[in-house]
């Protein structure tokens, strides 16, 4: 049972304030061809006239919406061509859903009755303001998309690509990084060490996650804080740290063990980005096996499974979304460090990271752009994943998924 | 009742008593855990507390002198420095016989550049007359003071051997000192000259723009939390993902992305120029200055204020501001006096993790932050990797960690190690 709250309004309450968008609207439009006042002026009387007339006079709203998007798409494509036509579309686009929502009283729709005016247009301002924020979180990662499929070496925009044209578009940076032997192998090199890294961190940090879930755990504050802490201290610290301890280490592990010097260095950076990736195991571990029921460990028991059989048969299982999130997590903290492995590391060991921070400093190339384009799919894919993982997680602990 | 009391205490099922086998079991149950965490706690207590102990270590060490220098380290500590005169025969004599020894083993260089960080020129010192030394014999080059000058008259400069002097405890105050833009002299502390005083600009310049970026943070995240936690749960879930994707995002992307939206022919300046906001002439310059630190370090730390304002905003129930209005409260007085005061936790604990997260930044400031928006971990990484000064850079790295740690406590206090979450 719905109550009708949506009621017609007067087009004197609607048109002046589609003037005043109109207005705003047309001083971006006005500054752009030359002058600012004759734009506001005539953006708030085209659009403020236009409000009037379409409440006044169409009673459908689809076709009046559509014809106000087709006439300021021509009227876009006439001042700018392409792009102009693009913007023209999404102004009427806008301004067309703006009228009828202001004018078959919609935006009251969903809001409780008893607001007053002052509080609905908070209630849109605080939303606007929000929008403003996503839009400040997001963009920067939208922007590099189509920057990587430029067909010039430039970090913008050019003219062929904002008209759409073919020609401004190619594969050519994605081509340059499978085909560059330094973005190759440091890729592979990459692809080396984070999930090695990871595998260590795992199975040490889920053993010891168990272990501390336990009832009786002495000094286990102090534990925690020391497991933890590689994620507190700033990087660059660790950094300074690992870099005197490793380098001494490398030298006896060389010297005295006669080993190769390359192995020694991925040998250094792997158990670096080891410890790094732990603080995240232990503490979506610990976070999963606080909803583990002890008697289903007992009950094993008591059916003869031998503590290992337990493990894996029983208390696997069930803790298996958190320890692959904590996975996760590890993985991406060394498959995104740079600092670490600047420090530690040696020319031989050189990560995706790090040669997109050489290519940022020194040469500027696109081809960190379609790098970048892979490792926000790649991010994303991953996103998924520990999402659906925490459902899975929070429906097989009995919480609604959230 | 009168059972127990005649047959003694209660027994277990072995007949041991109760109380000593429950305790056997405890002390079993402990050792489980223990043995569960043990290979983790060693492995970052070796990897990772250790070496940050061994900083610690190389900020106040300082063995190169007494070690390069053994006897004339004993023969200079009878020397009055302040007394006007050089040391005697027997000081030179012994540091002629070390320098042989430090000559042939290529060591005299590095105690020169060491010493250089207190007294400039001293390393050119080392070096020119090491080719020299070197030729010497210990016992028929005697007496060595005449030679020594005639060498070089650095070694006939009273400051050479009071900064000898100075510096050959084997631990030593003097990174420190450095670290806060001082030195240390044979006169005891002194201020360094004006020139090289950066180091305390340094460090008040990351933590007001660490404070900077939090506050940013806060006005950011505050509202995009509130909604979040007010909206319903199917529409939350999807504005969510607006804030992990750019939190699992790789930090060099979204650097590397910043820096095409702020460059003078970047994305933002081409829009304010294509708008007419902006003339072609004068376009903004937003990077390698501190905004552009700004703008990109606010961005990448959004997330970390987000998610915890989000937990803590979500356990506050909506009812109660609609109790506050419906007993007369205005919308302001509503939100300051009923919802604000339940949600400063939630700042509180986004602000000292954000801030912790800036203070030690690295990767963003040395891209986007030009020569004027670098932070301390720069200097840190510059004296690594550049300039060899490690103990100046384990000092900076201990003050640094001190300051971290310290609002880590704080945090603790506040929130609780526990209740980090992720995602």
């Amino acid at each position: 049972m719905s109550i009708e709250l949506a009621q017609k309004k007067d087009p004197s309450f609607v048109a002046p304030i589609v003037a005043g968008a109109g207005a705003v609207a047309g001083l971006l439009v006005g500054t752009a061809q030359g002058s600012s006042i004759i734009g506001i002026l005539a953006g708030a009387a085209i659009l403020g006239a236009l409000a009037w007339i379409v409440l006044s006079y169409f009673n459908h709203e689809r076709p009046a919406r559509r014809i106000i998007m087709a006439a300021f798409g021509v009227a876009g494509y006439l001042v700018g061509a392409i792009p102009g036509a693009v913007v023209g579309l999404l102004f009427g686009w806008f301004f067309g859903w703006f009228i009828f929502w202001l004018g078959s009283g919609r935006y009251r729709a969903w809001l409780a009755p008893y607001l007053t005016p002052g509080q609905v247009l908070w209630h849109y301002t605080f939303r606007v303001i929000c929008g403003a924020v996503f839009v400040f979180l997001i963009t920067p990662i939208l922007v590099v998309l189509p920057l990587s499929f430029n067909a010039q070496d430039f970090f913008t925009f050019t003219p062929e690509m904002l008209r759409f044209d073919p020609e401004g578009y190619s594969l050519k940076h994605y081509r340059d990084f499978f085909t560059n032997n330094e973005w190759q192998r440091s890729f592979k090199n990459s692809l080396i060490i984070a999930p090695i890294a990871t595998i260590i961190s795992v199975s040490l940090g889920t053993l010891a996650a168990i272990g501390l879930s336990q009832s009786h755990v002495p000094a286990r504050r102090t534990i925690m804080a020391i497991l933890i802490s590689p994620m507190i201290v700033p990087l660059i610290i660790s950094a300074t740290g690992m870099f005197f301890f490793y380098s001494s280490i490398g030298n006896w592990m060389e010297g005295t063990l006669g080993l190769d010097k390359n192995f020694v260095g991925y040998i250094k950076v792997i158990l670096a980005h080891a410890v790094l990736g732990i603080p995240f195991v232990i503490i979506t571990v610990t976070a999963t096996l606080v909803g583990f029921d002890t008697s289903l460990t007992r009950a094993a028991a008591n059916m003869g499974a031998n503590p290992v059989t337990t493990f894996f048969r029983v208390q696997m299982p069930l803790i298996l979304p958190g320890v692959i999130s904590g996975g996760l997590f590890a993985f991406i903290t060394s498959f995104d460090e740079v600092v670490v492995v600047l420090f530690v590391g040696s020319a031989g060991q050189k990560t995706l990271p790090w040669q997109m921070f050489t290519g940022l400093r020194e040469q500027i190339s696109p081809t960190i752009l379609a790098v970048a384009t892979i490792l926000v799919v790649i991010s994303i894919g991953l996103l998924t994943v520990v999402e659906l993982l925490r459902r899975r997680s929070e429906r097989l602990r009995g919480l609604s998924p959230g | 009742m009168t059972d127990t009391t005649d047959t003694g205490p209660v027994l277990a099922a072995d007949g041991t008593p109760l109380k000593r086998s429950l305790a056997r079991a405890l002390r079993m149950q402990k050792m489980r855990a223990l043995a569960l965490i043990a290979p983790l706690l060693l492995f970052v207590l070796i990897t990772f507390v250790v070496p940050i102990g061994q900083m610690l270590w190389r900020s106040v060490e300082n063995d190169i002198v007494a070690d390069t220098l053994p006897l004339t380290v004993v023969a200079l500590a009878s020397w009055d420095g302040n007394s006007g005169e050089l040391p005697s025969e027997e000081v030179y004599d012994a540091f002629a016989r070390d320098m042989i020894v430090a000559v042939n083993a290529k060591q005299h260089t590095r105690l020169g550049t060491r010493l250089n960080y207190e007294k400039t020129g001293i390393s050119s010192l080392f070096r020119k007359s090491g080719r020299k030394i070197k030729k010497w014999d210990p016992v028929e080059d005697a007496p060595f003071k005449e030679k020594l000058i005639e060498v070089h008259d650095g070694w006939g400069d009273i400051e050479t051997w009071r900064t000898i002097q100075a510096h050959s405890s084997r631990v030593t105050g003097g990174y420190f000192l450095n670290a806060i833009d001082m030195q240390k002299t044979p006169d005891g502390p002194a201020a360094q000259p004006e020139d090289k005083r950066i180091l305390i600009k340094l460090f008040t310049r990351t933590l007001i723009m660490s404070m900077i970026i939090t506050c940013s943070c806060i006005v950011l995240g505050y509202p995009v939390a509130w909604i979040l936690a007010n909206l319903p749960m199917r529409s939350a879930n999807m504005l969510m993902i607006l804030v992990l994707l750019p939190f699992w995002t790789s930090l060099l992307v979204r650097t590397s992305a910043w820096k095409v939206m702020l460059q003078q022919q970047g994305v933002i300046n081409d829009v304010l120029v294509w708008l007419g906001l902006v003339s072609d002439s004068a376009r903004l310059i937003m990077i390698n200055n501190q905004f552009g630190t700004i703008v990109a370090m606010t961005h990448i730390l959004l997330p970390f204020m987000i998610l915890p304002m989000y937990s803590v905003m979500q356990t506050i129930p909506p009812t109660y501001l609609r109790a506050a209005k419906s007993l007369g409260a205005t919308n302001w007085t509503a939100f300051w006096r009923v919802y604000f005061p339940q949600s400063v936790p939630g700042i509180g604990a986004g602000s000292i993790l954000v801030f912790i997260l800036s203070i030690g930044y690295y990767i963003t400031p040395e891209i986007v932050g030009g020569t004027k928006g670098v932070f301390i971990s720069n200097r840190i990484a510059y004296h690594i990797s550049s300039s060899l000064n490690w103990g100046l850079a384990a000092a900076l790295g201990t003050i640094l960690l001190a300051v971290v740690l310290l609002l880590y406590w704080c945090y603790d206090r506040i929130v609780g190690i526990d209740n980090v979450k992720l995602g």
